[in-house]
C-alpha cells in the first residue's frame, strides 16, 4: 500500500487559515489502511480543525467526506454537484489523490493534509516499512523475495557491501542488511546459486530516472 | 474564576470505573457536580473522535477511566485507550486547547473512594486551566 502520515497541525492550520468553509476529503484505500486519511482520520482532523479555529475566534466550517478511491476520476466526479460550496478542498489522500482532485476541479485550491511516504507493508499493528520502490523491473524472483532496491540503503545488486555488520546496515543498528536477508532466504530455499550469479547493471530508465511513467493498456481502454 | 465549575465528561468502563462511581455514590462520597459519566463497555471502545467531540460540545475536560493495568475484561482495551489518550494530548497541545484537558486513569470496580478522589483532583486541575478556550472565544465573539 501507499503509506502516509498526517502533516504537523501547525502546517495544516496555516494552510487552511484563509478559508472559512472547506471539504475535508478522505480516501477509502491505502490511507485508510495505514490510518492516515480514512473516514476516522477525517473525523478526527475535522474536529481538531473546528476546535482550533473556534479557539482562534475564526470558526471554520468543515464538511467531511471519504471517497471510495481518490485517485480515480469516476469517484472524484461524485464531488461535482456540491464542489462550489467550498472555499477549498483539503485532501487526506496520497499525492495521487490530491492531484486527481486538483486536476478535475482546477478552479479550487486543493491542499494535502498528509505527507505521502512510501510503498510499504505492515510489520505489526501501527508499524509500516518500505518494501517496494516501484523500479519498474522486479528482481524479487532472484533475490529470495527481498528487494535490494527498496531495502538496501545503497540499492546495490551484488551485495552486501562492507557496511554490513552482524546482519545490520551501517546506517543504523535498527536497519537490517537487505543482502544478509537475501542470503539467509536463498539458503533456506536451497537457491544459493542465484547469489553466485553476477547481476548486470540495472537500467534505471524503468524507474523514476526515465521521467514520469505511464502504463497504457490498449485492451482496457474504452 | 472562583465560580468556575468545570464540566468534565468521564468515559467510564462498565467493568471498573462505572461501578466504582456507583460505589462512591453508595458510600455517600462527594465529587464535583460537573462530572458527567458516560458508561462504555470498555475504554478500548472510546474513539479519539468521541473525546474531541466532547470538547467541541463544550466540555472543559475529558477523563477516560478504565481498569487497572492487566485487569481489562477484554485483555488490553485499557492500554489501547491509554495510548490513544497520549496521542490526543499531543494533538490538543498542538492546537493550543491543552493536552492537560484529557487524561487516562485506572481503577478497579471496588475503588469508590479512588473514583471520587480522582474526579475531584481532575476537576481541580481543569479549574486551574480555566474554561474550555472555545467557550471563551465564543463569549468574546458575542
Amino acid at each position: 500500500m501507499i503509506t502516509a502520515e498526517r502533516k504537523p497541525m501547525e502546517e495544516i492550520l496555516a494552510s487552511v487559515e484563509p478559508f472559512s468553509k472547506i471539504l475535508l476529503l478522505g480516501c477509502n484505500e491505502c490511507v485508510t489502511v495505514c490510518h492516515a486519511g480514512g473516514r476516522k482520520e477525517v473525523a478526527l482532523l475535522a474536529s481538531a480543525l473546528r476546535l482550533a479555529r473556534l479557539q482562534q475566534g475564526a470558526p471554520l466550517e468543515v464538511e467531511e467526506l471519504t471517497l471510495e478511491r481518490q485517485c480515480d476520476p469516476e469517484y472524484v466526479e461524485e464531488l461535482a454537484r456540491d464542489i462550489d460550496k467550498y472555499d477549498a478542498v483539503c485532501s487526506m489522500a496520497c499525492g495521487c489523490g490530491v492531484q486527481t482532485v486538483a486536476e478535475r476541479y482546477a478552479g479550487l485550491p486543493v491542499m494535502p493534509m498528509v505527507n505521502t511516504a512510501f510503498m510499504g507493508a505492515s510489520e505489526a499493528h501501527g508499524i509500516w516499512a518500505e518494501r517496494c520502490a516501484g523500479c519498474g523491473d522486479c528482481v524479487l524472483g532472484y533475490t529470495g523475495g527481498i528487494c535490494p532496491v527498496a531495502r538496501c540503503s545503497k540499492r546495490i545488486f551484488n551485495g552486501p557491501c562492507g557496511g554490513s555488520t552482524k546482519g545490520k546496515c551501517e546506517i543504523s543498528p535498527d536497519v537490517d542488511c537487505a543482502w544478509q536477508l537475501i542470503w539467509d532466504r536463498l539458503k533456506q530455499l536451497g537457491q544459493t546459486e542465484l547469489y553466485s550469479k553476477i547481476m548486470e547493471p540495472k537500467d534505471w530508465r524503468t524507474a523514476r530516472d526515465g521521467g514520469p511513467r505511464r502504463i497504457v493498456r490498449e485492451d482496457m481502454a474504452l | 474564576m472562583s465560580e468556575f465549575e468545570p464540566v468534565v465528561v468521564v468515559f467510564a468502563c462498565d467493568y471498573c470505573a462505572y461501578t466504582a462511581a456507583d460505589v462512591a455514590g453508595r458510600m455517600n462520597l462527594e465529587y464535583p457536580p460537573g462530572v458527567r459519566i458516560i458508561r462504555v463497555p470498555c475504554t478500548g471502545k472510546v474513539d479519539s473522535v468521541h473525546v474531541l467531540r466532547a470538547l467541541e460540545k463544550g466540555a472543559d475536560g475529558v477523563l477516560v477511566a478504565g481498569c487497572l493495568e492487566g485487569d481489562c475484561h477484554f485483555k488490553n482495551g485499557n492500554l489501547r485507550a491509554a495510548a490513544r489518550v497520549k496521542a490526543l494530548q499531543q494533538l490538543l497541545d498542538d492546537i493550543n486547547i491543552g493536552g492537560g484537558r484529557v487524561a487516562m486513569v485506572h481503577m478497579s470496580a471496588g475503588q469508590g473512594a479512588v473514583f471520587a478522589e480522582t474526579a475531584r483532583q481532575f476537576c481541580e486541575s481543569i479549574s486551574s486551566l480555566g474554561p474550555n478556550p472555545i467557550k471563551r472565544a465564543a463569549r468574546q465573539a458575542a
